[in-house]
């Protein structure tokens, strides 16, 4: 089973099977199992028919548990994770670039794996953990900075330009050293390969990482 | 008024040295605010209709459903039925809706029908183009009888296409009426002092009721100088909504409309004496950057050969203007020059550092930088230990137990880089904090991190005691920060607005310590006098001085003057592994040795070349829009077939920054365009270098390189 047929039966459809599904339907509604949301709430936008869950075409309610909080929304089923953390939730840490999962810069994690919040339906995403940029660590210009160890090396090596792909680079770096906190040049070269950067900090950010890596392997203060 | 000046190498403090840009805490917490991130209450989000034909006269435009669709604010027809439009991308209709979903759903809803015009988007085919106009050339000398008295001569036709400038934060803006004459623009801009004028035009208010800010900026490589046509309606929408909307382009039309470096193509003949001196050059070169002309690269590039003749054609194409970008002509110049030269040092059997070495008389004032920085390349690279001849042309085809094959190359540029005219507004509180302003902006560049070094080095305070604030019209006007010339801009007037502070506070504060406003210094930390330990004001006292106000000085950047210099040199080389079975070129190595004058932060001005050198390996290897002679539009408009470099594309990188007399004793000069230029040439440099064969276009893909390995194993047989 590929990755993304088992996230389906998991959690939900994803964007591209949602995609699939609609072509072969014309504009048929989104059929939804598994959506645990949509199965307490018998409200408008969401009925029962041939014994799945439909939802849409309007508005549904949708629960998300972003950063550890729970937020209640109404969406439609169209709408993309990306989509809703940026111009629902208010989270804008993860940027639109591509909006088709080319680019990395939308990356969040969902239970842990890097994923492309553009390519992610934000009613499949519900009943799972997700981690935006904005969980790692916080800053205000001139003034309270409180970063994760990962987010102050990418400062000290200034793996930064104009900035729009960092957060998308921050959080796909933060998923690769989960997995292996000391990984190889090539491994992070593999690790990061989801994700670009147009001004060309790629140098900053191997940079960051070879320090990641050989703090990992010291064991402490590297 | 002081006599402005830079601190000499002993009396630098934090000039020079590595320090972290001040936004990249709130960048790497994604907690700047970009203007595709801005959220406003009642916001409404623009899409446009644009034309999908090369050209086309609308023969039918119904928006009536559009515009009833509830969620439809506001709508504006740009092209009535009857119009035609010259390119595709060519904006048809705006709408504003809602949400975003609403107006998607509104712009399908129109009913548009087009009759397909005529139209040519082959900007290579300058034979067959419908229009051709002169860009310019020039004649020194006497090229044909030079030429014909060459020993050696080479004769090419090289070629580097259209790229776009790919921004990742698209263009647009966000607008929101205050009053009914009054506007507050968010712009994703290169050019925040410049926007006001530009808005003001179109949408008749004044200049002076037009707010523009920008925080953060997504990119821009000398795209987003302009409030283009989008931005013009984004404001329209919303004077017509009375709400505020939001203009960001998708990335689609990102790619079409709204980047593209002019392309160039060249037949280009040289000649040389025996001893490798260029003596000879004619060019005939051509290219597109749309409807608006091509540029003119200037040919040759960096090497006055003495008897020359160039002339270049624009050749018109029903394609959206071309933009600045970054070293507007410098790019396509040295790819064409230098890889001529290189080709002609092949023909000589003639390392071509070596040649170029030899012509170094040619570059001018450049000769001594060009030298030096030739010489720290050559150690960088193991240059000189390492090069070899091409492989010989009958070697083509004969490597069964080589497929991969190593070469080097080598090009040099220069590029301009004077500061241009910038305002400051510098405060000094009276409890001693300090704050700058002005309507400069940061592309990434490090400028708020570089204003805030020279007013520290200036008043013996730490980069973090200074508050930067730019990117807003409210503050004094400052340039675009297009062709390397911010860095002078900004510092320039900053260390006026510094100086000047320091004399306002050396006349306070003499009498307090008893002495001439001429003994004074100032150290970390406090003003004294020269000479005397006992005599000291800490910071805190000085600024108390000032009253009960804060003292505000302005500081005035004039362009030219003592704080910048025009003119930088630049070394680059490159290896690479081509293998000959797939035509995949991988980077090995490259290496940038670069001057700028007085660096003001070393971190972030190697990051400039580092950035170089990526998007330099990324247009030499894989950029290129790709235009449908079919539909007229660009073929290529997602990342996964427009491709830009990635982490593993570029490999080892090794940047040098030059000091020391001759560099870093000159005063500041611009830094973001010189090292983009030369990745072309000498990345083509090195793939001729492992073939034996050039590949004589970019992007260096595996099609291309193939294709000249086919060409060259053909012509072999013709010959044998």
């Amino acid at each position: 089973m590929t990755d993304e047929k088992k996230r389906d039966e998991e959690h939900g459809l994803s964007r591209r099977s949602f995609l699939r599904g609609s072509a072969a339907a014309g504009l048929a509604p989104l059929l939804a199992g598994g959506v645990a949301a949509a199965q307490e709430a018998a409200e408008e936008g969401v009925r029962s028919e041939a014994g799945a869950t439909v939802l849409g075409p309007g508005p549904v309610p949708v629960k998300l548990r972003i950063n550890g909080e729970v937020k209640a929304l109404r969406l439609e089923p169209r709408v993309t994770l990306l989509d809703a953390l940026r111009q629902d939730v208010g989270l804008t840490g993860a940027k639109r670039v591509c909006d088709r999962g080319t680019c990395g810069a939308c990356t969040v994690l969902v239970d842990g794996d890097p994923v492309y919040a553009c390519s992610l339906l934000a009613v499949a995403a519900q009943g799972q953990e997700i981690e935006t940029v904005e969980s790692l660590g916080s800053a205000v210009l001139g003034g309270a900075v409180a970063l994760h160890p990962l987010q102050a090396a990418f400062v000290r090596n200034d793996a930064q330009q104009c900035g729009f792909c960092t957060p998308g680079f921050v959080v796909a770096a933060k998923a690769l050293l989960d997995r292996n906190p000391s990984p190889t040049p090539d491994e992070v070269v593999d690790g990061l390969s989801g994700n670009f950067c147009r001004c060309g900090t790629y140098a900053g950010i191997e940079a960051t990482m070879a320090e990641m890596a050989a703090k990992a392997k010291g064991g402490g203060d590297a | 008024m002081p006599e402005y000046f830079w601190p000499a190498a002993d009396d630098r403090r934090l000039l020079g040295t590595r320090i972290d840009r001040l936004d990249g805490p709130v960048k790497v917490a994604g907690a700047a605010v970009y203007t595709y991130d801005l959220d406003l209450p009642d916001l409404l989000y623009a899409r446009i209709l644009h034309c999908p034909h090369g050209a086309a006269r609308i023969t039918k435009l119904d928006v009536s459903k559009a515009r009833a669709m509830p969620g439809v604010e506001a709508l504006r027809v740009i092209h009535e039925a009857g119009s035609e439009v010259r390119w595709a991308g060519a904006e048809i209709v705006l709408l504003a809706a809602t949400d975003e979903r609403i107006a998607g759903d509104a712009l399908a809803a129109i009913e548009v029908e087009y009759e397909v015009l005529p139209f040519f988007v082959d900007g290579e085919d300058v034979e067959g183009a419908p229009q051709k106009e002169d860009a310019g050339g020039e004649t020194q000398g006497d090229p044909d009888g030079a030429m014909a008295g060459a020993a050696v001569r080479h004769a090419g036709y090289y070629g580097i296409p259209q790229v776009a400038h790919s921004c990742l934060e698209p263009h647009g803006q966000v607008c929101r009426w205050d009053s009914a004459d009054e506007m507050t623009a968010w712009c994703s801009t290169q050019a925040v002092s410049a926007l006001p004028n530009q808005f003001a035009e179109r949408l008749g208010v004044p200049a002076a009721n037009v707010r523009v800010i920008c925080q953060y900026i997504g990119g821009g490589f000398g795209s987003k100088f302009s409030v283009d046509r989008w931005g013009i309606e984004c404001a329209e929408l919303a004077r017509a909504a009375g709400k505020p909307v939001k203009l960001l382009l998708e990335r689609e039309w990102e790619l079409t409309i709204a980047g593209d470096r002019p392309s160039a193509y060249a037949r280009i003949e040289l000649g040389a004496d025996a001893a490798g001196h260029v003596v000879a050059w004619r060019s005939r070169s051509w290219g597109t950057g749309g409807l608006g002309g091509s540029g003119s690269p200037p040919l040759p590039y960096v090497f006055s050969v003495p008897n020359r003749a160039h002339q270049h054609t624009s050749v018109p194409t029903n394609t959206a203007g071309s933009r600045a970008w970054r070293a507007p002509n410098h790019p396509q110049a040295c790819f064409l020059t230098l890889s001529a030269l290189d080709d002609l040092a092949a023909a000589l059997g003639m390392d071509p550092v070596e040649m170029l070495r030899r012509n170094l008389a040619l570059t001018g004032r450049l000769e001594p930088i060009y030298r030096q920085e030739l010489k720290v390349a050559d150690e960088l690279m193991g240059w000189s230990r390492r090069w070899r001849p091409r492989p010989e042309r009958s070697q083509v085809g004969r490597w069964k137990d080589a497929p991969v094959l190593h070469g080097l190359g080598v090009s040099v540029h220069t590029w301009g880089g004077r500061g241009h005219r910038s305002n400051c507004e510098l405060s000094i509180h009276p409890d001693g904090s300090v704050e700058v302003k002005l309507a400069s902006q940061d592309l990434g560049t490090g400028t708020r991190t570089a204003i805030a070094i020279v007013v520290a080095e200036t008043l013996g305070l730490a980069v973090k005691d200074v508050k930067v604030s730019i990117g807003d019209t409210r503050y004094p006007p400052s340039g675009g920060s297009g062709g390397s010339t911010t860095i002078g801009g900004v510092s320039g007037s900053t260390r006026r607005a510094a100086q000047n502070a320091v004399e306002e506070l050396f006349a306070r504060a003499a009498p307090e310590l008893d002495a001439e406003p001429g003994e004074l210094e100032v150290r970390v930390g406090y003003f004294g006098v020269r000479g005397d330990a006992g005599r000291r004001l800490s910071w805190k006292q000085v600024a108390a001085l000032v009253g009960p106000s804060p003292l505000t000085v302005t500081g005035v950047n004039p362009g030219p003057g003592p704080l910048n210099d025009s003119g930088v040199g630049g070394v680059q080389m490159a290896e690479v592994a081509v293998d000959v079975e797939t035509g995949i070129v991988r980077v090995e190595k490259m290496v940038a040795v670069q001057d700028c004058g007085l660096i003001v932060d070393l971190e972030t001005a190697e990051s400039q070349v580092y950035g170089g050198l990526t998007m330099g390996i990324s247009y030499a290897l894989s950029e290129e829009k790709i235009l449908d002679p079919a539909t007229g539009r660009m073929l290529n408009v997602d990342y996964e077939s427009y491709k830009l470099a990635g982490l593993g594309d570029v490999g080892e990188l090794v940047v040098h920054m030059m000091t020391g007399p001759g560099f870093d004793d000159r005063p500041v000069i611009g830094l973001g365009e010189p090292p983009v230029i030369s990745p072309g040439a000498a990345l083509a440099n090195a793939v001729a270098n492992a073939l034996g064969v050039r590949v004589p276009h970019l992007p260096l893909t595996p099609e291309r390189v193939l294709d000249a390995l086919d060409r060259a194993l053909t012509a072999g047989k013709e010959e044998a």
